[in-house]
């Protein structure tokens, strides 16, 4: 497979995976969208990305070629501080391992399967369920959304295909972690799920070990369907290697007394641009993004969050925290919008940003466009930074001044990490903890 | 014992301390009083390692151990406690994350988690402080008072060697003070080698707390020294006689 993207392998890559016609259609109208659109200029500097120079399609057999031993040491250490099973780290590292988890997943699919739920990926949702599959796929996010949108939308393999029947409740998270057999955390994965009225679900990917890919960009599209009175949490914790450039669309749209949550948490990559946004469709909709961004050396994370209030009595709250360091840059980049109408609108956005050091920055770019007068909007933004003080007062009482920094940091995102499932937010600590014995010198 | 030698210290290239010369002997307690600016703050954080406070010369050692070639939290794990004048707030950190970490820090030692739980109710519970504390992050939101408190909180977890006290008598009214003087009376009985240096502006701490030398600090030295009497003569004639 050679490098590049036209018809042809847009094309290949849609028998490879025996799809029906309409989707080897929407796939080339995708890519006649994306090869019109320019680059977006409005955000971080892609200016050294082309998009022309990346591999879009690995055949099965060819995603275990590279071994173990080309994996660059930083990250096996990585891995190891952080405790990762051996196993799991070999699939992280995208050496496509075996994972021991198959079993436990096959027994919980099984569960779920009692009750309707259906937890595929998302070739074999598109096969097996194909009306279901096509009266939501991308209708939330059309290819001609943004760029990038187009890119996955002619190129994406992978991701996970979740439906939710009415009044179910899915009491423990779903996780892309145990399948990863299966699918792959793809470069251009697209997840769809679909929540029916009154049920609930928690969805988990990534992980807080760096996940290490030889190719250079990430475009995922993610988008849910909150019916009635339903619930979907969506939590994301990824750590790109810092060469990866990281494009992802995702969109959650939530019907009358529906909620929605983001739970949001970038570390890594080179550059990030993630605006999860949640459009409050009817009465009721409640909506809940809280986000971290880590920027450290060379690496710009341009995160934040759009919430529509298109329906009255809507509710939204946004935290965006940014930490950075090194000479990282995050920016808060957000969307609030009230339309005329939705009175009774209530929204509280609050983004935080945290700085390391004189060297590193931080912005935030919100736009808050509020048509209806009976609405009740706060925004408030803060900046901060590590005082010698808060550093002096916790190492007078033992603690060495890594482990002091890394308690500030991890105080800081408190809220975020609180949110997490708990071996996530372990993780997360002791990930920071690492950053932090790294940031000082 | 801590023996402090012709000390000079600096912040921002202006010297604040000009040659303190001071022995605390294992067990004693020590007042420092004084005016403002005339040292004795820079004193208690010099001998914690204040990155600000540059020492230009002079020693200060505990025993045999030069405290002033250590980062902070060496000195801490050597047994020096400062109580600050004003605490910081790290919001985020629940006491109990950061007292068990200190903790763990300073002793060397992991404790069961249920233990080190009573334990700080323990301590929470003896200076007033309800045990949910524990759960509230450190010094976020809290008064004056409250902070005051919570250093007495971290005194009695860490149980130091030697404690410096930064004017705990500011924001404490009289059940405060007792508290400090109980808080002290119970690691001292616990460890009778406890030496401790009390800086205050006021008498009234120093009830609860009895000295066995008062120090009267002004323009960077110890410029008069004497027994818990003088504590007397200063409230009634001020500093203007003896100095």
């Amino acid at each position: 497979m050679k490098k590049g993207l036209n018809e042809q392998i847009v094309t290949e890559i849609s028998e490879k995976k025996n799809e029906p016609g309409w989707m080897t259609d929407f796939r080339l109208q995708a890519l006649a969208i994306f090869q019109k659109m320019a680059m977006p200029i409005w955000g971080a500097d892609l200016s050294q990305l082309d998009p022309y120079d990346i591999l879009y399609y690995l055949k099965p057999f060819e995603k275990t070629e590279h071994s173990w031993d080309d994996v660059p040491t930083n990250i096996k250490n990585t891995f190891e501080k952080l405790g990762i099973p051996q196993a799991e780290q070999k699939f992280l590292a995208g050496v496509g391992a075996q994972f021991e988890s198959e079993l436990i997943y096959k027994s919980l699919q099984k569960k779920w399967a009692d009750c309707g739920v259906l937890f595929t990926d998302m070739s074999t949702g598109l096969r097996d369920y194909p009306e279901l599959f096509k009266k939501y796929f991308a209708t939330l996010i059309p290819a001609h959304d943004n760029k990038f949108a187009a890119l996955n939308s002619a190129v994406w393999s992978g991701g996970s295909f979740v439906y939710v029947p009415a009044g179910v409740h899915i009491d423990m998270p779903l996780q892309a972690y145990f399948r990863i057999n299966s699918m792959s955390m793809g470069q251009f994965e697209r997840t769809l799920i679909i929540a029916e009225p009154g049920s609930s679900v928690h969805y988990v990917e990534g992980c807080s070990a760096p996940a290490y890919t030889k190719n250079s960009l990430h475009s995922a599209v993610v988008e849910l369907f909150a019916l009635r009175d339903a619930h979907i949490r969506y939590t994301t914790i990824q750590n790109w290697s810092n060469n990866v450039y990281n494009l992802v669309t995702k969109r959650a749209i939530a019907y009358k007394n529906a909620k929605v949550e983001w739970v949001d948490g970038n570390f890594g990559s080179k550059v990030t641009m993630k605006y999860p946004a949640i459009i409050l469709k009817e009465p009721g909709a409640k909506g809940h993004i809280i986000s971290v961004a880590v920027a450290g050396a060379g690496q710009h994370q341009d995160a934040g969050g759009k919430v529509i209030h298109l329906a009255p009595d809507t509710t939204s709250n946004v935290l965006a925290k940014s930490i950075s360091k090194a000479g990282g840059r995050s920016s808060y980049r957000g969307l609030l919008k009230v339309i005329k109408g939705a009175h009774g609108a209530v929204s509280r956005v609050n983004c935080d940003a945290l700085l390391l050091d004189d060297i590193s920055r931080t912005d935030t770019y919100p736009t808050v466009d509020v048509q209806e007068q009976q609405s009740d909007i706060g925004h408030e933004a803060s900046v901060s930074k590590i005082s010698d003080e808060q550093v002096f007062y916790l190492m007078s009482r033992g603690l060495s001044q890594s482990a002091a920094r890394a308690m500030i940091v991890n105080g800081f995102i408190d809220a975020f990490v609180k949110e997490l499932p708990m071996e996530y937010a372990v993780e997360i600590n002791r990930l920071i903890a690492m950053e932090m014995e790294g940031s000082i010198g | 014992m801590l023996s402090i030698f012709n000390l000079w210290v600096s912040i921002n290239d202006q010297a604040i301390l000009k040659g303190v010369n001071l022995t605390i002997g294992d067990g004693q307690v020590h007042a420092i009083m004084g005016p403002n600016g005339s040292g004795k703050s820079t004193l208690a954080y010099t001998l914690m390692g204040h990155p600000h406070y540059r020492v230009m010369q002079g020693s200060a050692k505990r025993d045999d151990q030069d405290l002033l070639e250590l980062s902070p939290d060496k000195r801490a794990q050597l047994g020096l406690f400062l109580a600050f004048q004003n605490p910081y707030a790290i919001p985020g950190v629940t006491v109990f994350e950061f007292l068990k970490c200190a903790h763990q820090a300073v002793t060397g030692q992991v404790t069961d988690v249920k233990i080190f739980r009573e334990l700080l109710a323990d301590a929470l519970v003896s200076v007033g402080l309800a045990s949910a504390y524990a759960e509230r992050a450190v010094n976020d939101g809290f008064s004056g008072g409250e902070r005051k408190r919570l250093e007495m909180v971290q005194m009695l977890v860490l149980k130091p060697k030697l404690i410096i006290l930064d004017e705990i008598d500011s924001g404490l009214d009289v059940d405060g003070l007792k508290m400090v003087g109980l808080s002290i009376a119970r690691l001292k009985k616990e460890n009778p080698m406890l030496g401790v240096i009390c800086i205050t502006h006021y008498q009234r701490i120093l009830e609860y707390l009895v000295p066995d030398q008062v120090h009267i600090m002004r323009d960077g030295v110890i410029a008069y020294t004497g027994d818990a009497g003088l504590v007397a003569q200063v409230e009634k004639s001020g500093y203007a006689g003896l100095v």
